[in-house]
């Protein structure tokens, strides 16, 4: 069974989380993270070689967390695979009985600790989404040719509601929703204000009643890490009072406060017209998700 | 044009180490423009080379010549008169140059003293930026006269990925995001409906896959007497 889409579909406010794979050939740390994710959480997106370092694949990680009980998403950057490779993995993963796909771009090659490989980008992350429909839909790859049998997938897309220009940021959701994502992850939301215009200028077009938005968090663990998210990680906006009042507490306090913040966040964001979610992404310190979705008044899960 | 910049000399030193007759052939094209391979460029390159032999107390022929076009045979020609003096031929045009050089003369080890670099433009004096892919399909029409292709760093056809913020590459801040130029120069023409639509995958067949690419055009060729 896809525990988010039913979720979804029943109008149920979903929680997902974000589970990155190891470095390494270590299925056990992927099934340890398993164990603190399970019943917490409706589904858990895996990263796809996030931040351009070669990890475990997310297809391998997925797998390894289907077979914990968990329901997983496939995240798939367009970084590293062109359209053959793409469309093979697709089949693939819904082979293994993977449902949900996270169609993205992937973060620039230069990042990561491979800077010398080519970036492939042969789709953008939005003609993927079309592939991808089309794979399901039609049951057809690129140029028409009919698959045997076509994949059952819950199809995601990404948007950044606080990159640059603004204005085409709704623009650009709206594609991807032509495209074919029926359920839409975003960027860590530190930025409640502009979150907010960017859903209302999304609801001006109708598009909330078009695809499930489920808003991104990501706790603080400390002053530190709020200002490196401000300075070092392009396309994040964290306002200065945010991080005033991590810098209020004492550092060993910060992480509290850091998970405070997170579960207002999600209050809010509960609150607000067509947000239909939360995606949870507590790097490297998923053993706190548990305790934000039961702070946050989102437990028990109902699937 | 093409651009393209100087090898280290060292690199170019080794490669050049067997010969002891070496012909430095410049282009006056491109390479002239980027101040990589004109007359001046291919002038410095020989001295220092010979300079370099002297030192080392090696008995060298170094000389040199620069053609208008090294990519075109028609120029690469002139050669003919002076080549059976050398041994190699060491060449500052851009990798076709070198290619067409080494075509016209089978016998004679050809070797390249630019790493070539890219399509672009002369943006200011010692500035030159990259702006064509040479896809095969142009689009600038669609994005207000800047490419995507070259210019974003994820070659986005649909749109500024989530990195971009106040106008600059998430991958570089010295980088102006193309995307964010596309949407500021398409609003000017009151043009932003162009990228409501969704642009379909590329046909990279026109740029690659089919092996080195071809223009054949029938009303260009010589006609045989």
């Amino acid at each position: 069974m896809n525990r988010l889409r039913e979720v979804l579909k029943h109008g149920e406010f979903a929680v997902t989380a974000e589970c990155g794979p190891p470095k390494g050939a270590d299925g056990e740390a992927v099934i340890k993270k398993a164990a603190l994710l399970r019943g917490k959480v409706d589904a858990v997106n895996v990263t796809d070689n996030q931040t351009a370092i070669v990890r475990m694949s997310s297809l391998g990680a997925c797998t390894l967390l289907k077979s914990e009980g968990l329901d997983p998403v496939l995240q798939v950057v367009v970084r590293d695979r062109n359209r053959i490779a793409l469309q093979s993995d697709i089949l693939g993963a819904s082979a293994l009985g993977i449902v949900n796909v996270l169609c993205l771009s992937g973060d620039h090659q230069s990042f990561g600790n491979q800077p010398d490989a080519v970036g492939v980008f042969d789709l953008d992350s939005i003609q993927f989404l079309q592939v991808v429909k089309a794979m399901r839909d039609e049951g057809v790859i690129l140029g028409g040719e009919p698959l045997t049998k076509a994949p059952d997938l819950f199809i995601g897309a990404a948007a950044n509601p606080f990159g640059d220009p603004f204005s085409f940021r709704v623009v650009r959701l709206a594609k991807k929703i032509a495209a074919g994502a029926d359920f839409v992850q975003t960027q860590c939301i530190y930025n409640l204000e502009r979150f907010e215009q960017w859903m209302d200028m999304a609801r001006d077009r109708g598009l909330t009643e078009r695809v499930h938005i489920l808003g991104g968090v990501t706790p603080l663990k400390s002053a530190g890490m709020a200002k490196t998210m401000k300075n070092k990680v392009a396309g994040m906006d964290v306002p200065d009072s945010l991080i005033r009042r991590m810098e209020s507490v004492p550092p060993k306090k910060q992480g509290e406060e850091g998970i405070k913040i997170c579960v207002q966040t999600i209050q809010r964001l509960k609150e607000m017209p067509g947000v239909h979610g939360v995606h949870i992404m507590a790097i490297e310190w998923e053993e706190k998700v548990g305790e934000i979705v039961e702070r946050a008044g989102l437990m028990p899960r109902p699937w | 044009m093409i651009t393209a910049e100087q090898k280290p000399i060292e690199e170019i030193r080794e490669m050049i180490g067997p010969y002891k007759r070496v012909l430095v052939v410049g282009c006056g094209s491109c390479v002239a423009e980027c101040a990589a391979g004109g007359e001046k460029e291919t002038g410095m390159l020989a001295s220092a080379l010979r300079m370099a032999a002297k030192m080392e107390g090696r008995e060298v022929l170094i000389e040199e010549i620069t053609l208008d076009r090294q990519c075109v045979k028609d120029f690469v020609i002139q050669l003919d008169e002076v080549i059976d003096q050398y041994d190699a031929v060491l060449s500052l045009g851009c990798g076709a140059g070198v290619q067409a050089v080494a075509e016209m003369y089978p016998e004679l080890p050809i070797i390249p003293a630019l790493n070539t670099e890219f399509l672009g433009e002369t943006r200011d004096q010692g500035l030159w930026v990259e702006n064509c892919v040479g896809c095969g399909d142009c689009m600038l029409y669609f994005f207000g006269g800047i490419c995507p292709l070259a210019r974003c760093s994820k070659q986005l056809l649909n749109g500024p990925c989530g990195g971009s913020m106040d106008g600059r590459c998430e991958i570089n801040p010295d980088l102006p995001c193309a995307w964010q130029l596309i949407i500021d120069r398409l609003e000017r023409f009151d043009a932003l409906d162009r990228l409501e639509r969704i642009y379909p995958p590329k046909a990279w067949s026109k740029k690659q896959g089919r092996g080195p690419r071809k223009i054949i055009r029938e009303d260009q060729q010589r006609v045989e007497v």
